[in-house]
């Protein structure tokens, strides 16, 4: 195809920390006229119309009303990633600009982090690396030990299709699985994984050893997590938190941390990401803090990467867009 | 599972007065069949095996009597401490009085002439105490050394068997925790999860790069080097990570047992090492597995793989190990075995970035570690009490 013919699709940049992957860019020319936002400011008058679809990597470009309103022929936005929460979907709707996402391609990465999460705390993995590692170690102590995984009882606070991979994944440790979801899941499900329904979720908080949050951020979901159901866990309890930050009342699990109400935190996901760095949560000891990384895996990202063209095309077009964020 | 069963077991066996019957629920056939691989030779002791205990002096069953012990009555067992640095835990020694005399090595240096003859058992708590030639000539009435944990490449078994004593460890107690480490570690390598945190912790950073990435581990090929129950238990753990799971052991495993897990065996270790993005060394220390992994093998591996040793650190050639590092000729390692422990503090292996160390955690956990001084104390009483042994360990 000639360069004239293929879309316009408007990107944050290529490369750098924060940009499109220079070896996708590759790709996605193939697929599109690629517009940075520098060239956009550049010649907004020309491009201004010719741009049908934004390219959202990691929420670059931010998409405010002002973009909305110089964009007359938007058509649809790809957001990369599940999470939808940085997105006024209201807004866009009424642009009529549809939005979609990747959700699927990123369930097993991001259970593979949970899992990896909820064994580097459980034993120590993180302080166990300091302590082979320091200059000042002479021995390995004998009395420092961590809690076993296996036969532990994994509450798992949200059962969508990345709660439900831990689970699958969870049930080889012969761990014992509680969920609590909005809705029950039918039968053979849960009897695949050997999971119990708590319709309340303080069933679920009182005896489970380790919870995992993988709910999505809605207005329900905020701050799901505070200082009463930190309560409600065992003090022996780790708190794993691979959705969004706000979902956790930071403060209230500081406190609960500080004060051992709860054992012990692994989150990768905060509020805001990163957290200043002088916030309480970065001096504890009882807390292992990842860089958002629940599906930063190459293979992951290029899959997500292709989904998103596929998701343009489709909308562009006119056709049934998979992967569609409806309202 | 394992434990629960355990303990159910245990209430049901009435006592008889100075024996224990922690023995029978390591060899009950109901354990037998969960799956767990015992030591080969110790279960042939199964088909002698009888439901009751020899009874002494005419006592039945049926009138079980909870009679305890006076302390000098009971076996001495000779450790090298409570507590302290290398010494047993506190919380253990409990579980150990109950059954015998503790003696300790300070005690029994202050008065050898005494102690030696009571001493009937050594219980080797991370490898401590040390138990050479010297030591088993000075104990004329040890019977058995009851190692704590699953690796006894730190006993000379062949110097010890000619002393007429026993040695037994503990592969059931280890097996879970030490499968999980090696989940941990391949799934904190692969996701670079230990530079994750620094970068999350760190004062300079202002922002997550997002071209930062790790390596993806469901649906990987996982080459697992020694399929015994630790093996075994690692694979099924990967299984239900999608992955693609090669085998290689100096035995195949029964057809039934490959298709459970869903692994391919591998006669050819090379092939395994070609294949693989994750290797996983789980073998015991043997002259034959010692530097099993040298540069050829590494060389063998792909550029992108990764090397995970949870077995002992010398079935790795180490300095080949840095230099494959260093030259990127496998993507990292993950380790949580070196020779010796802890590494010199100079040691290449520190000062990599693509390799995660932990300090020999495979079974530190507050569970195990109570289930490994229960094992072994079975062990022990087994030997001393001339019942079977469920896991006792020949020299070759």
């Amino acid at each position: 195809m000639e360069v004239q013919e293929l879309p316009y699709v408007l990107i944050d940049c290529i490369g750098g920390r924060y940009g499109v992957y220079e070896d996708h860019a590759e790709f996605l020319k193939k697929h599109f006229h690629l517009i940075t936002m520098k060239e956009y400011l550049e010649n907004k008058k020309f491009l201004s119309k010719k741009i049908r679809a934004i390219y959202m990597w990691y929420h670059k470009p931010v998409i405010k009303e002002e973009l909305l309103q110089s964009l007359p022929n938007l058509k649809i936005v790809a957001s990369s990633g599940v999470g939808i929460d940085h997105l006024d979907l209201n807004l866009l709707s009424r642009y009529g600009v549809k939005v979609s996402n990747t959700p699927f391609v990123v369930s097993t990465d991001t259970a593979d982090l949970g899992m990896a999460l909820m064994l580097a705390s459980s034993r120590r993995l993180v302080e166990g690396y300091q302590i082979a590692v320091s200059p000042d170690t002479e021995y390995f102590p004998a009395d420092w030990l961590g809690a076993e995984v296996s036969g532990a009882t994994l509450g798992i606070v949200g059962m969508g299709t990345i709660g439900y991979k831990v689970a699958e994944r969870a049930k080889a440790f012969e761990m014992k699985i509680l969920y609590h979801n909005r809705n029950q899941r039918n039968t053979e499900e849960e009897s695949a994984v050997g999971a119990i329904y708590c319709k309340k979720i303080d069933d679920l908080l009182q005896q489970s050893d380790f919870v995992l949050l993988s709910v999505k951020l809605t207005p329900q979901t905020h701050q799901l997590i505070g200082k009463r159901e930190l309560e409600l866990m065992k003090p022996t309890a780790t708190l794993i938190n691979i959705s969004r930050g706000l979902v956790v009342d930071q403060d209230a699990l500081v406190e609960a941390l500080q004060n051992k109400v709860i054992k012990a935190a692994a989150l990768d996901v905060t509020y805001p990401e990163p957290l200043p760095r002088d916030h309480p949560l970065l001096k504890l000891k009882n807390v292992i803090i990842t860089p958002h990384i629940g599906s930063a895996t190459k293979k992951t990202r290029r899959l997500m990467m292709e989904n998103m063209v596929e998701s343009i095309h489709a909308g562009l077009r006119g056709l049934p867009i998979p992967n569609e964020v409806l309202l | 599972m394992f434990r629960s069963k355990a303990f159910s077991l245990l209430k049901l066996i009435p006592l008889m007065p100075g024996q224990s019957n922690l023995a029978y629920k390591y060899i009950h056939p109901a354990i037998a069949s969960h799956g767990h691989r015992c030591h080969r030779r110790s279960m042939d002791y199964r088909q002698g095996y009888k439901t009751c205990p020899r009874s002494a002096e005419g006592q039945t069953i049926s009138t079980p009597q909870t009679k305890v012990m006076a302390e000098e009555e009971l076996p001495g067992v000779l450790i090298l401490d409570i507590g302290g640095t290398h010494g047993v835990l506190e919380n253990l020694a409990p579980l150990l009085k109950k059954h015998f005399r503790l003696i300790t090595m300070k005690e029994f240096l202050e008065n050898k002439k005494e102690m030696s003859k009571k001493i009937q058992s050594v219980f080797v708590f991370e490898c401590r105490p040390t138990v050479d030639r010297e030591l088993l000539e000075s104990l004329p009435n040890l019977k058995v050394i009851g190692n704590s944990g699953v690796g006894v490449d730190h006993l000379d078994l062949k110097m010890i068997s000619n002393f007429g004593v026993k040695v037994t460890n503990t592969p059931h107690a280890v097996a879970d925790s030490t499968a999980d480490i090696g989940m941990a570690l391949m799934l904190a390598s692969a996701r670079r999860l230990v530079e994750g945190c620094q970068i999350a912790v760190s004062p300079d950073t202002k922002c997550f790069a997002v071209d930062w990435l790790g390596v993806e581990v469901t649906r990987a090929t996982l080459g697992i080097v020694g399929m015994g129950s630790i093996g075994y238990k690692v694979a099924q753990r990967a299984r239900a990570f999608n992955m693609r799971i090669l085998y290689h052991n100096r035995n195949r495993r029964r057809k039934e047992e490959e298709e459970a897990v869903g692994a391919h065996y591998c006669e050819k270790m090379e092939d395994l090492l070609q294949q693989s993005d994750f290797v996983m060394l789980v073998v015991n220390l043997t002259p034959e597995t010692h530097k099993l992994i040298g540069k050829k093998e590494l060389g063998l591996m792909k550029p992108t793989a990764t090397l995970i040793n949870i077995s002992r650190g010398a079935v790795i050639d180490q300095d080949a190990l840095v230099e494959a590092l260093q030259n990127k000729v496998i993507r990292a390692a993950a380790l949580d075995v070196t020779y010796p422990e802890p590494l010199p503090r100079d040691h290449p292996l520190l000062k990599l970035n693509n390799i995660i160390i932990t300090p020999h955690i495979g079974t530190a956990t507050v569970q195990a570690i109570r289930m490994m001084a229960e094992e072994a104390i079975a062990n022990m009483l087994a030997v001393l009490n001339g019942q079977p042994i469920p896991s006792e360990v020949f020299p070759k």
